[in-house]
C-alpha cells in the first residue's frame, strides 16, 4: 500500500510539472456549494439520465429496430404464432427470454419518467425562486431545451417497441404532422418514407433515440453543468448571505460525498420501482396493427398535456380551395406545446425588460416566491393550465373511476381552461401580498409568542418576541421594486423620441407597473430601529410579568391580571 | 372523440348483428310449465317496464326476439329487474334464483326465436386457441373494455365494465346478445370456437401472474404517471430532504 503511495507521489509531481493542473484542481475542489434540498432536484435529473444511458445500452444489445414481419415463437404463450414486427418480437424477448431483460426495461422506462419529472420540478424551483435572472438566462434556455428534448426522446423511446400503444401514439404524431397547413402531407411522407406506418420508421427512430437525441442531451447537460460551475450556485437568503458570496460546503469532501451517495439513492429507488411495479406491459397491449385500439390509450405522463389539449379541442375545421385545415389537430397538437415552451424560454427577457436596474446587478441571492407576486402568480397560472390539460388527457380514466361522463369533463375543461388559470393567478398574487404583509408585521411587531397578558386597562395582548438574526435577514432580503416610468416625450437634450420608440417605452412602463405596482414595502431602517426598541421593551416587560405570575400561581394560567398584583417588580 | 366514433360503430354493428341472430331456433329444452311460471314472474316483476306482452314501452325495449341468452345474461348479472332508470343498468345483487331465471328465460324465448343460452359444449373452451382469442379480443373488445379487460368509459357517462368477474357463460351471452352499447357478435361474426378462444383469453388474463410486478390497475399510462409523481418523486424528495438535513 505504502509502496503505491511512494510511487504515486513522484508520478503526480511529474504530471503536474507538465500539465500544471494542481492549482486548477485545488481551486475547483475547494469550490463552495450552498446547501438546500431543492438544489438536489436537478441532480435527480442528471442521475436518471445516467441510469437511462446505462440501461439503454443493455437494451440496445438485444433490441432489433426493424419493422420486418416475423412470426413470434418465444415463451409468452398468448402471443405465440402471431405475426408481428421484429421490433415488437425482440421487445417481447427482452421481457421474457433474456436474463434481467424485463427488469432493465422497467428500469429504463421508470428512469425516463423520473428524468422528465425531476427536470420539471427542478424547473419549477428555478422559476419560483427567480434563479433564471441575470447572469443565468442562458442556462435557463438550455434548461428549456433539455426539457423539450426529454419530451421528444421519451416519446421516441415509447414508440420503439411497436406495441399497440406505440403505434397509437405514432398515429397521433402522424395526424399532427398532417395538420400542418400546406406542407403537412410532405412532412408526413418525408418522415415515414411513404404511407403510415410504412416499414422504415422504427429503424429511423432508433437512430434518433439512441444516438442523436442522447448526444444532444449529453451536450446540453455538459454545457448546463459547466455554466453552473462557472457562475457558481445561487443561494437562499439568510444571515451573512449576499449577492457577492456563496455560503456552503466545499466540493470535497462534503458535497461530493453527498452527491455520490445521492446517486445511489436515486438508482436504488428506480430499481425498487422497476422490481415491483409494472410499467408499459407491452405484452398485454399486443403488437401494433392500425385496425386495433384499446381503452386507456395514453402517452407517458409528460405528453399527457398534449393529449389533453387534443381531447378537449372542439372539432373545428375549415375548407378553403379544396384543402382542409384541421384546427382541431393543429392548434392543440402543433401550437400549444410550441407556444408554451417558447413563452418559457423568453420569460427571463420579459422580466429583465420591466425591472428597474436589472442589468446593473447579478442576482445570486434567490427570491422568496412571495416577494415576486406577479412572477409567482404567472407560475401558478401556468401550472394550473398544465394540470387542467393533464386532466383532459386522462378524461376517460377519470370518468371511469369517479363515475362521471367524459362529455361533461370535456365541456367543463373547455371553459375551465380559460377561467381557472387567471383565477389561480389572482389568488396566488393575493396570497403573496398577504405573506408580505405578514413579514412586514413581523419586523415591526416581532414574533408572536403565544403568551397572552392582560394590561392594566384590562386589554388582552399577546407578548411579541424579537426576531432572530436569521429570520430578520431572510425577510429583509426582499427587494422593493420601483416600476419603470413612462419616458418624457423628449430626451435629456430636448430631442423628441420617435413615435414608435415612445409607444414601446410606454408599453414597457405599463407592463412594469403591472408587475410591480402591488407591493408591501419593507420597513425603512429608521422604522425598523424604532420598532425593535419597542418590541424588546414590550417583550422584557411581558416576560417579567409572566415569570412573576408563574411564581405566584404555580398551577399556571395563561391569563394574568397585573392589577391584582400587589408588588409590581422594578418597572 | 374517438370513443364517440367507436360507440357509433358499435351501434351500427349492433344493428347488423341483430338482423343475423334472428334466425336462431327457439329453446327446445324449455318445458311449457317453465314458460307458464316465467310468464307469471314476468307479469309481476317486469311488465311494468317491458309491457304486459313484453312488446316494450317508453321505458324499456321490447323483449320479443332477444332470446333466452339475453334474459339469462340480464338476470344472472343482476342487471334486471332494473331498479332506477339511468344511463345504464348496473350490475347488482341477483334478484331471482336459478329456477326462476330459467323460467323467465324460457318465457322470453317462447315469445319469438332468438339467441339461446349456450350449452355446456359451447362453453368448453379448454381446447380453444389462446393466441387467436387474444387477437379477436384486441380487434373487437379492447376499444371498450381495455387491453386487460379492466373496463373503460364510453360517451355520456356510459361505461364498458371490467370483465374480471364475468363467468364464461356471461361472456358468451354478452357476445351473443350485445347488451346496451355493446355490439352483437353473432355466430356469423364470431363462430362458437372464436367465442371460446375469447373466453380462454379473458380467463388467461385473470389467472396469469403479472411478470412485471404490481399492475397499477392495468389502466395504461395514466396510473403509471400518477405513480411516478406520487410514489417515485416523493420518495426522492424525501431522500433529498433527509440528505440535506444530514450534513448539518
Ligand atoms: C324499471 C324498468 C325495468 C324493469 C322493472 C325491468 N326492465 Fe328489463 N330493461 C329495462 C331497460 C330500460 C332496458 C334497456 C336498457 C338496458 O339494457 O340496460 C332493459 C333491458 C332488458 C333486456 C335486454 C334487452 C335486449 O335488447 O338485449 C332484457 C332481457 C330484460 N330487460 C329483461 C327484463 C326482465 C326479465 C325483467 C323482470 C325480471 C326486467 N327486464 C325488468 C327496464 C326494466
Ligand atoms: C362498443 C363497446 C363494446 C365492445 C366493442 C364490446 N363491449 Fe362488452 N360491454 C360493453 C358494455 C357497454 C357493456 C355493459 C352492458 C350493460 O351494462 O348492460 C358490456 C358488457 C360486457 C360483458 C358483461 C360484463 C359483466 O360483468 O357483466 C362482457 C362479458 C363483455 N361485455 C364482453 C365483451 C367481449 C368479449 C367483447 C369483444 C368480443 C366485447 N364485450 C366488446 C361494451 C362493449
Ligand atoms: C434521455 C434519455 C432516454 C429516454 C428518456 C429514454 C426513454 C425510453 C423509453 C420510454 C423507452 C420505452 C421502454 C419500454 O419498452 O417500455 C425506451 C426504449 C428504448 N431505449 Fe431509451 N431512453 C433514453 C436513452 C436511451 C439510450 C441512451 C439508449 C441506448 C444507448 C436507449 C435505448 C433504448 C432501446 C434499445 C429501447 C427499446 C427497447 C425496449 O423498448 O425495451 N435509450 N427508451
Amino acid at each position: 500500500m505504502s509502496a503505491v503511495v511512494d510511487k504515486a507521489g513522484p508520478m503526480l509531481e511529474a504530471l503536474d510539472e507538465r500539465l500544471t493542473l494542481a492549482n486548477y484542481v485545488k481551486r475547483n475542489l475547494r469550490k463552495v456549494f450552498p446547501d438546500h434540498w431543492t438544489f438536489m432536484l436537478g441532480e435527480v435529473a442528471l442521475y436518471s439520465f445516467i441510469i437511462l444511458l446505462l440501461s439503454g445500452i443493455y437494451l440496445s444489445l438485444f433490441f432489433k429496430p426493424s419493422m420486418t414481419e416475423v412470426v413470434y415463437n418465444g415463451s409468452y404463450a398468448p402471443l405465440k404464432g402471431l405475426s408481428m414486427s421484429e421490433a415488437y418480437a425482440s421487445t417481447l424477448d427482452i421481457s421474457f427470454d433474456i436474463r434481467g431483460g424485463l427488469l432493465l426495461r422497467q428500469i429504463h422506462h421508470w428512469a425516463a419518467m423520473l428524468f422528465v419529472a425531476s427536470m420539471s420540478i427542478h424547473v419549477m424551483r428555478v422559476f419560483f425562486t427567480g434563479a433564471f435572472r441575470k447572469p443565468r438566462e442562458i442556462n435557463w434556455s438550455i434548461g428549456v431545451g433539455l426539457l423539450t428534448m426529454g419530451f421528444v426522446e421519451g416519446f421516441a423511446g415509447y414508440s420503439l417497441p411497436d406495441d399497440l400503444l406505440s403505434g397509437t401514439g405514432l398515429r397521433i404524431a402522424e395526424g399532427i404532422m398532417l395538420s400542418v397547413p400546406v406542407v403537412g402531407t410532405y412532412i408526413q411522407f418525408f418522415v415515414f418514407g411513404g404511407e403510415f406506418p410504412g416499414d422504415i420508421f422504427i429503424s429511423r427512430l432508433y437512430g434518433v433515440h439512441i444516438l442523436l437525441l442522447p448526444g444532444i442531451i449529453l451536450l446540453l447537460i455538459t454545457a448546463h453543468l459547466m455554466i453552473v460551475w462557472y457562475q457558481k450556485h445561487t443561494q437562499y437568503p439568510g444571515k451573512g448571505r449576499t449577492n457577492d458570496n456563496v455560503v456552503g460546503y466545499p466540493v470535497l469532501p462534503v458535497y461530493a460525498a453527498k452527491a455520490g451517495g445521492f446517486f445511489f439513492v436515486v438508482f436504488g429507488i428506480t430499481v425498487l420501482m422497476a422490481g415491483f411495479v409494472t410499467i408499459n406491459p407491452i405484452w398485454a397491449y399486443g403488437p401494433y396493427t392500425p385496425d386495433q385500439i384499446t381503452a386507456g390509450s395514453q402517452p407517458d405522463w409528460y405528453m399527457g398535456w398534449l393529449e389533453g389539449a387534443l381531447r378537449i379541442m372542439p372539432n373545428w375545421e375549415t375548407t378553403a380551395w379544396g384543402h382542409t385545415i384541421s384546427w382541431n389537430v393543429f392548434i392543440p397538437g402543433g401550437l400549444v406545446m410550441g407556444l408554451v415552451l417558447t413563452a418559457m424560454a423568453i420569460y427571463p427577457m420579459i422580466e429583465a425588460k420591466v425591472t428597474r436596474g436589472y442589468k446593473d446587478q447579478d442576482h445570486d441571492l434567490l427570491d422568496r416566491p412571495r416577494n415576486a407576486p406577479v412572477r409567482t402568480g404567472l407560475g401558478v397560472m401556468s401550472l394550473t393550465f398544465y394540470i387542467l390539460l393533464w386532466i383532459g388527457g386522462g378524461n376517460d380514466i377519470i370518468a371511469k373511476f369517479f363515475d362521471l361522463s367524459i362529455n361533461q369533463i370535456t365541456w367543463t375543461l373547455r371553459f375551465a381552461i380559460f377561467i381557472v388559470p387567471p383565477l389561480a393567478f389572482v389568488a396566488t398574487k393575493r396570497a403573496c401580498l398577504g405573506l408580505q404583509r405578514k413579514d412586514r408585521d413581523k419586523l415591526l411587531h416581532g414574533r408572536e409568542t403565544g403568551t397572552i397578558i392582560r394590561l392594566p386597562d384590562g386589554e388582552f395582548t399577546e407578548v411579541h418576541a424579537p426576531l432572530s438574526e436569521e429570520e430578520k435577514a431572510v425577510i429583509l432580503s426582499k427587494t422593493d421594486h420601483i416600476p419603470l416610468e413612462a419616458p418624457a416625450e423628449t430626451d435629456a437634450n430636448g430631442v423628441a423620441l420617435s413615435k414608435r420608440k415612445l409607444k414601446a417605452a410606454r408599453r414597457t412602463a405599463h407592463l412594469s407597473r403591472w408587475f410591480y405596482d402591488d407591493n408591501i414595502p419593507k420597513p425603512t431602517p429608521e422604522e425598523l430601529a424604532a420598532a425593535e426598541a419597542h418590541i424588546l421593551h414590550g417583550y422584557e416587560e411581558g416576560h417579567l410579568v409572566t415569570e412573576h405570575r408563574d411564581s405566584l400561581e404555580p398551577e399556571g394560567g395563561v391569563l394574568h391580571d397585573p392589577n391584582a398584583e400587589p408588588a409590581e417588580p422594578s418597572k | 372523440m374517438l370513443l364517440i366514433v367507436l360507440a357509433m360503430l358499435g351501434v351500427v354493428y349492433a344493428a347488423v348483428g341483430q338482423a343475423t341472430t334472428a334466425d336462431a331456433a327457439t329453446d327446445t329444452a324449455a318445458t311449457q310449465a317453465q314458460v307458464t311460471a316465467g310468464h307469471k314472474l314476468f307479469q309481476e316483476g317486469c311488465s311494468s317496464c317491458h309491457g304486459l306482452g313484453a312488446q316494450g314501452t317508453q321505458n324499456a325495449p321490447t323483449l320479443i326476439g332477444v332470446g333466452s341468452a339475453a334474459a339469462d345474461f340480464q338476470l344472472s348479472t343482476g342487471r334486471m329487474p332494473l331498479a332506477v332508470p339511468g344511463v345504464q343498468a348496473p350490475e347488482k345483487k341477483i334478484q331471482y334464483n336459478d329456477t326462476q331465471i330459467a323460467a323467465l328465460a324460457a318465457f322470453v324465448a317462447s315469445l319469438s326465436p332468438g339467441p339461446q343460452i349456450p350449452t355446456a359444449k359451447d362453453l368448453d373452451y379448454a381446447g380453444a386457441d389462446l393466441a387467436l382469442g387474444g387477437q379477436i379480443f384486441r380487434t373487437n373488445c379492447t376499444q371498450c373494455h381495455n387491453f386487460a379487460g379492466a373496463g373503460g368509459a364510453l360517451s355520456q357517462g356510459a361505461y364498458a365494465p371490467n370483465l374480471m368477474s364475468a363467468s364464461p357463460q356471461e361472456i358468451y351471452e354478452a357476445m351473443l346478445t350485445g347488451p346496451e352499447n355493446m355490439p352483437v357478435f353473432s355466430d356469423q361474426t364470431l363462430t362458437p370456437s372464436d367465442k371460446q378462444a375469447v373466453i380462454k383469453f379473458i380467463e388467461n388474463i385473470r389467472t396469469e401472474p403479472n411478470p412485471g410486478g404490481w399492475s397499477l390497475g392495468s389502466v395504461g399510462p395514466v396510473s403509471e404517471g400518477l405513480f411516478v409523481w406520487i410514489g417515485g418523486l416523493l420518495a426522492l424528495i424525501a431522500a433529498a430532504v433527509w440528505i440535506g438535513a444530514k450534513v448539518r
